[in-house]
């Protein structure tokens, strides 16, 4: 990947859109920088640049964000990203025992990146919030719980048959269709009835 | 008690999240009612007589903290929609999330109308994408069935609702951590006073509200407060969703009214615990708050009583553990947890979190002491009430019971340098 980056059209259009929400620029930190890691799957200094030029803020604030918060790549992963929860509930059902299943079958450790490229998987202390299927993990965008060897299985078999692009699969943003046509500028809407 | 299902109606049922579904089964009557037929003062009054309390686990009664954004000032106002939804052991907020997102959104409606608020801001956990999508696709919905937008429904009303997805911090789900995080900063919770009812997101008056709370509001005014208050028990209005998991067999989401007994949902609703081992302890409010021993369970689950025996009802996480479980690990695990969330501004709670895993992981690796015992008890002490957030507070409320009620497992662990639990 090119160092120098930019947002695509589409993108930029999206980004445009964001703004309009808020009124500071900076608020559109965190959706800004879903967007980039959308596009291009992680966050290089170079892009800390672009989006601190973006945004009108100094470079160290979008370094500090992306060390703050956990779900942005500082670097390149899978095109598959697990992240396996270590949290109360699901270590109560067992999930150590998952997590040496899946460091065993990849081959790799918490955090690395299979060999081929695939798949990066890390084991996680927070609770990703569905408790009810411990032990569980969250592939790219989904949610799979009640694992056991087996089902973890099936899942590693089911990425493998469904992969035919090369794009990351991991990096999500939502559809935003409404934007366009209903966001508008702040300083003259908040206006109290 | 019975289930009641006030906001759990359409859970399970794909077709509720469809627009034309949820108003075919009267669904955004309540919104229409509100801002055709009432006062806004008329719906806080309505919703202060309900005795609603927030569920995303302050339990602070909903209208009262309505009732303190000013009502002379001439900047905006917002709402920011906690959907952040991270205390270990809850997954009730995904829930409507994902099956009722429009009942958020007339709850959302309802908030707004209420407080005179044009814009609000819907602060949903980076990993809910699923759940973002489902109510991306609500909210633009509703935007082209006129719920939203310039006239929400038709009245000289506007309201505007964005997603703004968080990106992995569970101090994000602190009401003013959030309110950073969504000014575009990391998640650092800020000092109060001033309380965000009075400079909240962006300087200007703002209401933070839980997703369940705001699902609730429908019902309140389509049915009247007072009937929601008598759903409930004494100051703790209606049902709550429960998020219960752990060592039961039917783990899962329950909406009873608030009151119920705790038995009565691990062992009716939750069908009792896995292999009918037997029940040795019980967190009841997420991970913050303090363990109860199978001794203390037979409360009913209310804000008030989980108080008065000194824990508390939290987000309604209801995180059950059986015999074969090493309250020392579970200590560990939790440690670990506040540990790694622990936004690091102020110095006890940044080292004292970390200190308690080591403390804690020493004694696991055989290598405590006596004296760690009485450093824990200390550490708990300094943590408590010494902090910006309630973060610290809940650590220490969480190791501090476990240390306590569980002492001779720790002695164990010190004294012959293995677990009791696990060799029998
Ligand atoms: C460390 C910490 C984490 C919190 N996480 C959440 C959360 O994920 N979701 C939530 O609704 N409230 C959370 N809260 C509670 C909020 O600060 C706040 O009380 C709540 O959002 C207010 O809404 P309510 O009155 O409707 O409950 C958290 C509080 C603390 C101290
Ligand atoms: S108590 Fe902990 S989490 Fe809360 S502000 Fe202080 S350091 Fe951050
Ligand atoms: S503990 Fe794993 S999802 Fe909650």
């Amino acid at each position: 990947m090119s160092s120098k980056f930019e947002f695509t059209r589409e993108n930029q259009t999206r980004v445009r859109e964001i703004l309009r929400r808020y009124p500071t620029k900076r608020a559109a930190m965190l959706p800004t920088l879903h967007l980039v890691h959308q596009q291009q799957g992680y966050i290089t200094p170079e892009v800390e640049e672009y989006v601190a030029g973006f945004l009108e803020v100094p470079v160290v604030d979008v370094h500090e964000i992306l060390t703050f918060y956990t779900l942005y790549f500082q670097r390149p992963m899978g095109r598959h990203h697990i992240r396996l929860c270590m949290s109360i509930s699901c270590w109560i059902r067992k999930c150590d025992q998952i997590k040496d299943y899946l460091s065993h079958k990849l081959g790799v450790k918490s955090g690395e990146i299979t060999e081929d490229g695939n798949l990066s998987w890390e084991a996680v202390p927070d609770c990703l919030g569905a408790c009810e299927l411990a032990p569980m993990m969250q592939l790219d965008k989904d949610y799979h719980g009640n694992l056991t060897p087996q089902k973890v299985d099936k899942i590693l078999a089911q990425i493998r048959n469904n992969d035919s692009t090369t794009a990351p699969k991991h990096n999500s943003t939502i559809p935003q269709k409404h934007d366009s046509t209903t966001a508008r500028n702040h300083e003259n809407t908040n206006s109290r009835e | 008690m019975p289930i009641v299902k006030l906001v759990s109606e359409h859970f399970g049922n794909p077709q509720a999240k469809q627009l034309s579904w949820y108003r075919d089964h009267g669904g955004y009557a309540a919104a229409r009612k509100a801002l055709f037929e009432m006062e806004p003062k008329e719906v806080t009054d309505e919703v202060i007589k309900s005795n609603l309390r927030g569920l995303g686990g302050a339990g602070f009664p909903t209208g009262k903290k309505w009732n303190f954004v000013p009502t002379n000032t001439d900047k905006p106002i917002y709402l920011a929609v906690n959907a952040d939804e991270s205390e270990p052991g809850t997954f009730k907020d995904r829930y409507i999330l994902e099956w009722d997102p429009h009942r958020l959104l007339e709850g959302i409606i309802l908030c707004a109308y209420a407080v005179g608020i044009h814009t609000a801001y819907l602060y949903i956990r980076g990993e809910y994408v699923r759940p973002a999508e489902i109510l991306q696709q609500a909210i633009y919905e509703a935007y082209q069935e006129g719920m939203l937008g310039e006239h929400v429904l038709g009245k000289d009303f506007h309201l505007d609702v964005y997603i703004h997805r968080g990106a992995g911090a569970y101090i994000c789900g602190e009401e003013t951590g959030l309110l950073e995080s969504l000014e575009g900063k990391k998640g650092w919770p800020r000092l109060k006073p001033p309380f965000p009812a009075l400079v909240g997101l962006f300087e200007c008056p703002t209401v933070i509200n839980n997703v369940e709370t705001l699902a609730h509001l429908p019902k309140i005014i389509s049915k009247g407060g007072p009937w929601f208050a008598n759903v409930g028990c004494e100051h703790n209005g209606g049902t709550r969703l429960f998020a219960l998991s752990g060592s039961v067999k039917k783990p899962g989401v329950y909406e009873l009214p608030l009151g119920t007994s705790m038995p009565e949902l691990i062992y009716e609703h939750g069908g009792g615990i896995i292999h009918d081992k037997p029940l040795k302890a019980v967190i009841p409010g997420g991970a913050s708050a303090a363990v109860l021993t199978a001794d203390e369970i037979d409360v009913p689950l209310d804000f008030d009583t989980l108080m008065k025996i000194g824990s508390m009802l939290g987000s309604g996480a209801v995180i059950a553990m059986d015999d074969d479980i090493c309250m020392v690990k579970a200590t560990q695990n939790i440690m670990r947890f506040f540990a790694h969330e622990s936004c690091g501004q102020c110095t006890p709670c940044r080292e004292g979190t970390g200190w308690v895993y080591k403390i804690v992981t020493r004694i696991l690796e055989g290598t405590g002491t006596r004296q760690d015992i009485t450093n824990l008890m200390e550490l708990a002490d300094n943590m408590s009430g010494t902090s910006i957030c309630a973060l610290s507070d809940g650590a220490a409320m969480s190791f501090r019971s476990f240390v306590k009620k569980f002492a001779s497992e720790f002695e164990y662990h010190i004294r012959y340098k293995k677990c009791d639990v696990e060799e029998n």
